[in-house]
């Protein structure tokens, strides 16, 4: 997915993401009645990051501390056995569980659905949330799963010959969105 | 370490290290209600054991179990080899029946070098102790303990070993956990001292990157792990000392004498303990003794080492040292 920097638009920037983190902050406070038993779950590496800034923004608006963990899907990818295994990143459940809770899953691209497939079934090991709900930052289209985001920080229709880039403070030094040509025709 | 773990001296120190961390996240799925991962999900792997070891044996059991990997559980005893049937002819067997991995375990130094490198067999090996030679697993949980214990589980996460001091003590000649672990220690950065009687030291240890010392009571105070090993007294033809209870008033760890390591100092032991012996049951059952640790530890590393050769279409780590592709 790595985009030359030179042919790479920005679709969305540092205020925007903010502002649309914020927006998905309420909407979940008003799905969620109040987000009493919400857990986030950020799907590493960025993810995380993005769980982490959302339970920030609804600390603020409910007054209220919002459990908020890992979840590493490597272990369950259905294409494990197409590439070298991969590092793990890390796995941290909330201390009081899932159990019975509103575990909202954070990714910052939601692509084919398999990423989020695996989540699913990484959750189902670690216990039985009330219901699970998924945000994401960008909504990029081409499912192959039928799976859909709750909350979407920006629908971005694109066609399969680009990449989309999500780039971070906590891990890239700042905070944009990408949209660029892929270099090859192999994806 | 390529396609198959034989050696602990495959390993480079970011193999090490890569396995290392990989087993911590391991180990919190043992922290779970449901200790199961899909990771080898239709893999087969075979535990091959032509030496006697319950428990070596069980920790990859349950970690191949843990990990979704069709078990077969194959050992000498009352099988075909005790009818004279050669290595060859069990691992043409093995592979005519598709296995993916042997986890493979021989009196004789060297077999799982062979099984690996022979073209008899496809699958990855990995090797569970041979002989006098090596049993790299056993080196890995060691390590992984002492990362633990000596830096913290958190806190270790990407480290190696470097600078920590650590004192094995006892059969060294007759042990490949010894052999495997200076070869490991050495490349994540410790520094390691054997202290043995003269008649249990190997010869050519000198080229071994390590210290030697007979005298354990100068050793203890500048270490950070003193590691016991077991009198192989089934491995002894002739008399390597006089009585036990010499070997044990000069080699034992008894409680004064870990009253003289660093406050922080931990005392390990790969199992089985002889009590009495090279370890006193004070010392033991002691909180500074990581034997129950070892064990848990060891299913953690064999998960990973299992994840890192079996996980994907191709190894994780590199081909460092040696090259002996199929």
């Amino acid at each position: 997915m790595d985009t030359q920097a030179s042919d790479a638009r920005p679709v969305l920037e540092g205020p925007d993401i903010a502002r649309v983190l914020t927006r998905i902050a309420h909407e979940i406070v008003e799905r969620a009645k109040g987000a009493d038993d919400v857990v986030l779950l950020g799907i590493p590496t960025r993810g995380v990051f993005l769980a982490q800034r959302l339970a920030a923004k609804l600390e603020q608006i409910t007054d209220r501390k919002i459990p908020v963990g890992s979840l590493d899907i490597t272990m369950y990818r259905d294409d494990l056995r197409m590439h070298p295994p991969r590092a793990l990143a890390r796995t941290e459940i909330p201390g009081d569980g899932i159990d019975g809770r509103l575990v909202v899953l954070v990714d910052d691209v939601l692509f084919s659905g398999r990423t989020i497939r695996a989540a699913l079934d990484a959750l189902n090991d670690i216990g039985r949330p009330r219901a699970v709900q998924l945000a994401v930052l960008v909504d990029r289209g081409h499912r192959e799963l039928p799976i859909r985001a709750d909350y979407v920080g920006k629908n971005l229709p694109t066609s399969l010959r680009e990449t989309v880039k999500v780039q971070l403070a906590e891990e890239d030094g700042r905070d944009t969105v990408l949209l660029g040509a892929k270099p090859t025709a192999r994806q | 370490m390529q396609r198959h773990l034989i050696s602990a001296a495959d390993l480079t120190r970011d193999d090490a290290v890569l396995i290392l961390d990989t087993a911590e996240e391991m180990a919190r799925v043992a922290d779970r209600p449901i200790k199961k991962l899909p990771t080898l999900r239709g893999r087969t792997v075979v535990n091959l054991f032509f030496e006697d070891s319950t428990r070596t044996r069980i920790s990859f059991e349950a970690a191949e179990k843990r990990l979704s990997a069709d078990v077969i559980n194959f050992t000498a005893k009352g099988s075909s080899v005790s009818k004279g049937e050669s290595l060859k002819d069990t691992a043409q067997t093995l592979e005519a029946m598709g296995v993916d991995a042997v986890v493979i375990r021989h009196g004789a130094s060297g077999a799982p070098y062979r099984l690996a490198t022979s073209g008899w067999i496809d699958a990855a090996v990995i090797n569970a102790g041979d002989g006098t030679h090596q049993h790299p697993t056993q080196a890995l949980l060691d390590a992984f303990t002492m990362r633990r214990r000596l830096i913290g589980r958190d806190a270790g996460i990407g480290q190696d070993l470097a600078g920590k001091r650590v004192t094995l003590v006892g059969d060294v000649l007759h042990s490949r956990v010894a052999r495997s672990n200076v070869d490991l220690l050495h490349t994540l950065g410790a520094e390691v001292t054997l202290v043995a009687p003269p008649t249990l030291v190997p010869v050519g240890v000198e080229t071994w990157p390590c210290e030697v010392s007979y005298d354990l009571d100068s050793t203890l105070p500048k270490s950070d792990a003193v590691m016991m090993l077991r009198v192989q007294r089934e491995r002894m033809n002739a008399a390597f000392f006089p009585t036990e209870r010499e070997y044990s008033r000069r080699y034992g760890l008894d409680g004064e004498r870990m009253a003289r390591m660093p406050e922080h100092a931990i005392v390990m032991h790969p199992g089985p303990m002889v009590r009495g012996m090279e370890i006193t049951a004070e010392v033991a059952d002691s909180d500074r003794c990581t034997v129950v640790e070892q064990v848990a530890n060891g299913v953690s590393i064999r998960m990973a080492v299992l994840y890192l050769l079996l996980g994907g279409n191709e190894p994780a780590v590199s081909h460092a040292r040696t090259t002996e592709e199929k």
